[in-house]
């Protein structure tokens, strides 16, 4: 496994219709860490991320992933991106949504069903994603992030309205994809999934408030819990 | 610029239309029952059904495929499949072509049906050349499909896409020729009229013309779909603001 960094963010500025949405952040992450991006909404995960796939404009600074800049053509094939929504095709089966994305990515056929398994859908692979329930699309759309093991997976909210079961059984995926090697960004809104992480970064309003791990999270702000401890630090800020 | 992408995308649409019977039987049923209605409704006046029928067969993709083509790539982008596309190896070529393959598809069965159906159970008996009315409704298909694309960009919702409907084919329909020959319009619009795609596509139905005539119609259909096509193609954004 390589040693450089997987991400490298240097003074990244986004600037959207007169509102500075990142003010200047810069961190990195090493390869086959699982990083949490927290902070409320609005606090501009979302356009972190969307900078990192390179679908972001940046007003200056640099983004790299994976030693390239964020964007480059030679990144579509080592990244893998589940957005906000499920953004697969609704009027497809499961197993036709994964078919053409293997196809459009050129991977072997057998990625389908390997990423079946690791989402636990193979039962569902012939229906139509219109008559699935919210969670079981929520992993369609995280098995097509996964399809071909991309080196970089960007998960934006992957687990917003999830009951707590498939909640943990997606962040034992997350965990055991950056275990093979994978670095895993993962944003969320509930603190608790904090724990999960092996980093964590959080955000608030454009800002890096917070950027270690979630053990030095309860050390130094003295909370017991993780909401406790992001409220205590807001207010630090504040 | 890659077939097997382009074709992967052109059988994923045309999967996508299977799983909807209902968007097929419409897709089909409807154009076939406009012109039986057309013909039933000549029935008393003889020979106005075989003049003003082949002239509205191309109008029926051209209104259904860009109805359909806007609604469906607004869907992409607002679902954000397109953008999950466009994070990986599908060029912008790829992504257009493959709509245009598996609506060029859908035309040419929609065509074919209602051909046939008014050569027979209409009693149809025009003097134009089959393979050529079937390329016709191809291009008017295509052309629709084009148009689709491109505008489904200006729309950021299904209900404003389906609005664009009326403001981009019933100028074209009113000058067409189909209601006013096109040599008693205004002289400004008889311009106009002349380098309308509809007005093309009608044209071309038009029987014993030249070849040179029937070419530069086909020309002018050919010229608006690749350049609706290339205009459709830079809406397409790997990068937003």
């Amino acid at each position: 496994m390589s040693h450089a960094p997987a991400l490298e963010v240097s003074q990244l500025r986004v600037v959207r219709q007169h509102h500075e949405i990142l003010k200047s952040l810069t961190f990195e992450v090493a390869a086959g860490t699982l990083v949490g991006l927290l902070g409320p909404s609005g606090s501009g995960k979302s356009t972190l991320m969307r900078s990192l796939l390179g679908v972001q404009t940046i007003t200056s600074g640099t983004a790299l992933a994976l030693g390239e800049r964020a964007g480059s053509p030679s990144l579509r094939r080592r990244l893998g991106y589940m957005a906000q929504g499920s953004a697969v095709y609704l009027d497809l089966t499961v197993r036709e949504n994964l078919s053409y994305f293997s196809g459009i990515l050129g991977l072997d056929p057998s990625q389908v069903d390997h990423v079946l398994d690791v989402v636990n859908l193979r039962t569902f692979a012939d229906r139509l994603v219109a008559s699935l329930s919210g969670g079981e699309r929520s992993r369609v759309s995280l098995a097509v992030a996964i399809l071909g093991a991309p080196a970089l997976l960007i998960l934006d909210e992957p687990t917003v309205g999830l009951d707590p079961v498939l909640r943990q059984d997606l962040w034992n995926t997350f965990t055991q994809l950056a275990r093979d090697g994978a670095t895993v960004l993962v944003s969320s809104h509930v603190m608790d999934e904090a724990a999960r992480c092996s980093r964590l970064l959080l955000l608030r309003e454009g800002q890096l408030l917070f950027d270690d791990t979630p053990t030095k999270l309860l050390e130094r702000t003295g909370s017991s819990g993780y909401d406790d401890a992001f409220v205590r630090l807001i207010k630090g800020a504040q | 610029m890659n077939l097997r992408r382009t074709l992967l995308t052109t059988r994923r649409i045309m999967q996508q239309i299977r799983h909807d019977p209902r968007t097929i039987a419409l897709l089909l049923a409807v154009p076939s029952a406009l012109v039986g209605l057309l013909a039933w409704s000549l029935v008393n006046r003889p020979g106005n059904f075989d003049a003003l029928g082949p002239r509205l067969l191309p109008i029926f993709p051209l209104i259904v495929m860009f109805l359909v083509t806007s609604v469906t790539t607004l869907r992409e982008r607002t679902s954000g499949t397109l953008e999950r596309l466009l994070t990986m190896p599908l060029a912008k070529a790829e992504f257009i072509l493959g709509y245009a393959g598996a609506f060029a598809i859908v035309a040419i069965l929609q065509s074919a049906l209602v051909s046939t159906l008014s050569y027979t159970l209409f009693g149809l008996s025009h003097q134009g050349i089959p393979w050529r009315n079937s390329a016709v409704a191809l291009c008017a298909g295509l052309l629709g499909t084009a148009f689709g694309l491109a505008l489904s960009a200006l729309a950021t919702t299904e209900f404003q896409a389906v609005q664009f409907m009326p403001a981009f084919i019933l100028p074209q329909l009113l000058l067409c020729g189909l209601l006013v020959p096109l040599a008693q319009l205004p002289t400004i619009l008889r311009y106009i009229a002349n380098v309308l795609p509809m007005t093309a596509a009608v044209h071309a139905i038009t029987p014993q013309q030249s070849t040179t005539y029937y070419l530069e119609q086909f020309a002018v259909m050919v010229g608006y779909i690749v350049g609706a096509l290339i205009v459709g193609s830079t809406t397409l954004r790997r990068r937003t603001r």
